[in-house]
């Protein structure tokens, strides 16, 4: 057996008195999209950011299979390598697309500068490579010297993701990538991350509070409540029925999921 | 473990569901209870009994989207025997892209897709390639008599009738060895419902095997080979 792509054991942060991940634990294969769902403040930002390295444990173990096939504990890689993993292997689409793209630099280099950081330095390649990404993120090529200052909020959004996706990670972390966006708008970008995610074979872990975005996009979810994970199981499974007081709670509160 | 029994597709052994509603003083609302049934290769078993006396849930229990309380629920898969009571969603998952298709009662409507790339994208995700999975589902469609002006849409503006032909095309997609239908030709037309049989019967011959739920007594009567009345597994008074 190999070991699994990602692997979460025992993760507990608090901040002062407040317990914001109580031991979780969980384990993602490759190609599989894992749903954190909750209420505000349940913690499931924190446990993105924190399996995501972007914010230290107080304990446990996040344990990566790199592409060698060496798994690896995160705590144990350099620094170097830590950033080389996160801007090859991992994506981070933060719902916030300031956090995620430089506001003032054009969209081609925003897509370019991640391939820069892996070594790519041939203008023209990068260009191309831009310019499909534009292209499958459906945004106009006549748009690729625009900086995404200049970009609705859906198309910051895409551009976020072409910038993730043209190095190839076989991990995308995803905060709320939906988020603050018009209804219309959403829907097309859900329906564009469903088939990045199939076609590339992503593994994704998404920050979601809206169930009907966990259902389109995610196999499995983690309900957490209060920092800890009360039900977690098949997407459909938690959905149709849900077992913990606090998930049917949440399940029969939204019209339609 | 008892293993299956040669061409067994499915077993269930002694099933039970209630549901505990926490939002209702923890209501526990019993469904079911000592669910027994088989299904064979080649064989279609339907789930007959009034409305509410839980078929539905006993499908969703095969399929792995509602939790089983009690009992086992054996899968053949090839020389493996998997319990979906028990599996971890990721087998679940790897079940349903290979073994246990499933056609639900309605469309579960995703923006913007096409109606042939819906289907498609089930024919590939079982297995079939790009090409094969894009013939298969033009071949699905067009015997399930949906107009080729529709393939190129999203299904969501489409009638009841034709949603439910995207939805069995999908659900047909695949070459699942068992699958699982609830009420598939409720919204058909008798020219409709005559494609879905024809399709049923072919892939019976075939050797895939058949839980379903039918409340046409004309398709029921011509589809099926066993009817397992659920009133007796049923924790609800007949209506």
């Amino acid at each position: 057996m190999t070991a699994p792509l990602l692997s979460v054991q025992g993760l507990n942060k608090r901040f002062g008195a407040i317990e914001a991940c109580r031991d979780i634990s969980f384990e993602l294969e490759e190609g599989e999209a894992l749903a954190i769902v909750g209420e505000s403040g349940s913690g499931k930002t924190t446990l993105l950011n924190l399996v995501a390295g972007a914010a230290p444990a107080d304990s446990g173990e996040v344990v990566y299979r790199l592409r060698d096939g060496a798994a690896r504990a995160l705590s144990s890689l350099s620094e170097a390598e830590r950033r080389a993993l996160m801007r090859t292997d991992w994506g981070f689409v933060h719902q916030d697309s300031s956090l995620g793209l430089r506001m003032n630099v054009s969209a081609g280099g925003n897509i370019g500068e991640r391939l820069m950081a892996v070594g790519d330095r041939h203008y023209g390649r990068i260009r191309a490579a831009a310019l499909d990404w534009l292209k499958r993120v459906e945004i106009a090529a006549s748009r690729v010297d625009d900086p995404p200052a200049t970009y609705s909020g859906g198309m910051r959004q895409r551009l976020q993701i072409a910038r993730n996706l043209v190095t190839g990670p076989r991990l995308v972390f995803m905060d709320e990538p939906t988020g603050g966006l018009d209804v219309s708008v959403q829907a097309r970008l859900l329906d564009l991350l469903r088939g990045l995610i199939a076609d590339m074979g992503l593994a994704v872990i998404l920050v979601t509070h809206d169930l009907a975005v966990a259902r389109l996009l995610s196999h499995r979810i983690l309900v957490m409540k209060q920092g800890e994970v009360i039900e977690s199981g098949l997407t459909d499974r938690v959905l149709d029925d849900p077992q913990a007081p606090y998930t049917q709670l949440l399940v029969s509160s939204v019209l339609a999921a | 473990m008892s293993a299956l029994n040669a061409n067994e597709l499915l077993r269930v052994e002694s099933l039970a569901k209630t549901f505990t509603l926490h939002l209702h003083g923890g209501a526990r609302l019993p469904v079911v209870h000592g669910v027994s049934l088989s299904v064979m290769a080649g064989e279609c078993v339907v789930l007959g009994g009034p409305s509410g006396v839980g078929k539905s849930s006993i499908l969703k229990m095969v399929g792995g989207s509602y939790l089983a309380g009690e009992g086992r629920i054996l899968v053949a898969d090839g020389e493996r025997v998997v319990d979906v009571a028990r599996a971890a969603p990721r087998e679940i998952l790897d079940l349903r892209r290979r073994v246990v298709g499933n056609v639900s009662q309605f469309l579960r409507v995703i923006p913007r897709v096409a109606a042939i790339d819906i289907v498609a994208a089930a024919a590939q995700e079982a297995g079939f390639d790009r090409d094969a999975a894009g013939a298969r589902a033009a071949a699905l469609l067009a015997r399930l008599r949906l107009p080729e002006a529709l393939w190129r849409l999203p299904p969501a503006t489409f009638s009841g009738g034709e949603q439910q032909r995207v939805n069995i095309a999908r659900g047909f997609a695949g070459a699942h060895r068992l699958l699982v239908l609830d009420e598939p030709t409720a919204s058909l037309d008798a020219a409709n419902r005559e494609a879905v049989i024809a399709l049923i019967a072919e892939r019976k011959a075939q050797g895939s095997g058949f839980l379903a739920i039918f409340h046409d007594d004309d398709v029921r009567a011509r589809v099926a080979d066993r009817i397992v009345d659920v009133a007796r597994f049923s924790d609800r008074e007949a209506a």
